[in-house]
């Protein structure tokens, strides 16, 4: 009889990808395909998720990874997230200020007038969510029109190019907390593992590269009970910041280029201030990269909840540390949720080995002698 | 927007061994640690490979990170070089390690990474075995907490993980762990040995070969060094046993359906006829005892 254990790995493998390739492009001579410009401009929010998941700023590598991989979140930042593995780190940038970040939207919900102005900017959340059916059919002549159209109505004097946060502006007032100093060094998650406890900027990097729809279970579980942060956006922003680096010769900082990030600034109850002080309002801080609002605010809120829990010990999940930073990578998570599909044949084995052991012992029938003994000491195995 | 974007050569190109020298030279750090602690769990900062956490990434770190051009490789998935994951680790290694010789004979590599077994054959001191492992703390049985883990270690506290042996014993007059079963290494550290069945443990024991673990996900690394101690969790009165493969009707230990082995981990399938076969999960060790009685193996 043949050898029935497993054979035939490398054919079967061969086999699938030609049938991925062959899903993909199954439309034939009717198919286009898709360019990078297309996914990265059309498809702008999923590149986003992959930028801010994969956590590298490279848009069309982003583009690349989504038409890969078929549009599958999870995988297409992971994609991205091996290809960052291969790119050694060449240097640390400065803290960088967001104030100076060109801003596209930028709202707040906690204070109607704030310096700068309230841009609403590009958002679903007051359009109907109804079928456009005119887009089921369009046409390059469309998108032509629309662009000269919308052009020609935008106003002729420029945006101011610097938007104080506002949370500065009440920080001056003492409602809010200072602002942790800028001259510690961040933690960084890429060239350091998570030993607990951990600091804050730990979390805060982690938390930058989440698996989007884990970061929000956990805030959400926070919000509807399992934890009372009740939180306020003060500053929800959306715009390129420019990178700033010291120049290699001179030292002085230059503008290498900008990332499209999303900034997100919660308030939440207060406490009592330090050493008996007056009581002052919490914060929490979320940001990533790409246009990702909801990623942001429920990194703000878990921010604030594990400073509480970092500090207090957790009595919510979403306060503890630990269950939230270990659990909300999307890379480690859907990789060890995919390898249950990998064969367990020996592991399963030897689980029957002992349910049928259990039994025998249970049903009475006696087995003190089955098994082989084991002596740990001895000559070299 | 990036109009015909185009890779520069450098954005498109791969370095010796995929990952680049940084961290390569950052696990090499955690394994010599790792040895000089034999058992104990080194965290690392584990990179992300191209393929998925729990697939072996760990492991395919460390080999990646020791392998050179003059190494020769031999990869196993539940003892098999062919299965599809082996092959797969094995197509990634050749093409990011131009020069590297590939084998399926355990005596001829210097380097063997596999998933959930330890080669049948007695390895030597001139190879390294690189063990993948999905949970590396065997503590985390009785507590979620890894800061609470790491103390309990410290401290050499492995008494709620007795208890649950004992507890075991009260509840099903069997210890129940049937793979990954915890192992003291050196009088200290208790490790995860990986999914290994029962069947391997002994195998760690003062092994000539370097054995290397390797957890991606969890971020760890650990060692058995050469002719380290490496002894099961057991009672004096209950001693370890390994799997049982003698028929219950006869008392005989089964023999491998092809080769006739008595003294190799067998698994256990149905035929076409619905009848149980058992057969050595080593299929390079079936293979060579097959050779050695003047039959070829079959082809699959």
């Amino acid at each position: 009889m043949g050898y029935v254990a497993i054979k035939g790995g490398g054919r079967a493998i061969k086999g699938a990808t030609a049938v991925l390739e062959m899903l993909r492009t199954s439309e034939g001579d009717r198919g286009t395909p898709l360019s990078l410009d297309v996914i990265e401009t059309q498809l702008r929010l999923l590149t986003s998720r992959v930028l801010s998941e994969g956590g590298l700023y490279h848009p069309p590598l982003a583009a690349l990874a989504i038409k890969q991989m078929q549009g599958d979140t999870l995988e297409a930042a992971f994609t991205l997230r091996a290809y960052r593995s291969t790119r050694p780190r060449l240097l640390e940038t400065p803290v960088q200020d967001t104030s100076g970040m060109r801003i596209i939207r930028r709202i707040s919900s906690a204070f109607k007038e704030i310096p700068g102005g309230q841009i609403l900017g590009p958002t679903f959340d007051y359009t109907l969510r109804l079928m456009r059916f005119d887009l089921v059919d369009e046409d390059p002549k469309t998108f032509r029109s629309f662009v000269r159209r919308f052009l020609k109505d935008v106003p002729e004097d420029r945006l101011p190019t610097n938007f104080p946060r506002v949370v500065d502006t009440f920080r001056a007032e003492g409602l809010l907390p200072p602002a942790s100093p800028r001259d510690i060094t961040p933690f960084d998650i890429t060239r350091e593992p998570l030993v607990f406890p951990v600091p804050r900027s730990a979390a805060l990097s982690t938390m930058a590269r989440a698996e989007t729809g884990s970061l929000l279970a956990l805030a959400y579980s926070n919000m509807r009970g399992f934890g009372d942060i009740h939180p306020t956006v003060a500053e929800l922003r959306v715009g390129y910041l420019p990178v700033l680096l010291p120049h290699p010769a001179t030292g002085e900082t230059m503008e290498m280029g900008e990332v499209l990030m999303t900034e997100c600034e919660v308030i939440a109850m207060y406490e009592e201030g330090e050493d008996g002080g007056s009581p002052v309002f919490t914060m929490g801080y979320g940001a990533c990269f790409g246009h990702n609002e909801v990623k942001a605010i429920s990194m703000a809120i878990l921010d604030r909840a594990l400073q509480k829990g970092m500090r207090d010990g957790p009595s919510n999940p979403s306060e503890d540390p630990e269950f939230v930073l270990l659990h909300i990578d999307g890379v480690d998570s859907m990789g060890f949720a995919s390898h249950y599909k990998m064969p367990h044949y020996v592991t399963f084995q030897s689980d029957m080995d002992r349910l049928r052991s259990t039994r025998r012992k249970a049903e009475g029938t006696g087995q003190d002698k089955t098994g082989k003994g084991y002596d740990p000491g001895g000559d070299p195995a | 927007m990036n109009p015909g974007y185009k890779l520069s050569p450098v954005e498109a190109s791969y370095s010796f061994a995929f990952l680049d020298e940084y961290a390569k030279r950052e696990i090499r750090r955690a394994i010599l640690k790792a040895i000089s602690l034999p058992g104990y769990q080194v965290p690392y900062a584990s990179r992300e490979m191209p393929m998925g956490r729990g697939f072996g990434t760990g492991g395919l770190q460390v080999t990646l990170s020791i392998i050179g051009p003059d190494d020769t490789l031999k990869v196993i998935d539940q003892g098999s070089d062919d299965s599809v994951n082996a092959v797969n680790l094995r197509r990634f290694v050749e093409m990011t390690c131009p020069g590297i010789s590939t084998t399926s004979n355990t005596s001829e590599a210097t380097i063997i990474q596999s998933r959930h077994r330890i080669p049948e054959l007695p390895l030597s001191e001139d190879q390294v075995l690189v063990l993948q492992v999905p949970y590396p703390d065997p503590l985390v049985l009785i507590e979620p907490s890894e800061a609470r883990r790491k103390t309990m270690h410290g401290e050499k506290d492995y008494s709620r993980l007795l208890t649950r042996l004992y507890e075991d014993l009260i509840r099903f007059g069997e210890i129940t762990i049937s793979h990954r079963y915890p192992t003291r290494i050196n009088g200290h550290y208790v490790l995860d040995p990986s999914p290994i069945p029962r069947y391997d443990i002994p195998k760690l024991n003062r092994s000539r070969a370097l054995i290397l673990f390797g957890a991606g996900r969890e971020k760890k690394v650990y060692a058995v060094p050469p002719f380290t101690s490496a002894e099961p969790l057991a009672f004096e009165d209950v001693p370890f046993r390994t799997e049982d493969f003698r028929d219950p009707k006869t008392g005989e230990r089964r023999p491998c359906s092809r080769c006739r082995s008595t003294d190799s981990f067998l698994d256990e399938f149905l035929d076409t006829k619905g009848e149980k076969i058992y057969q050595c999960s080593d299929s390079d060790y079936c293979n060579h005892r097959l050779f050695r009685k003047g039959s070829r193996p079959e082809k699959p």
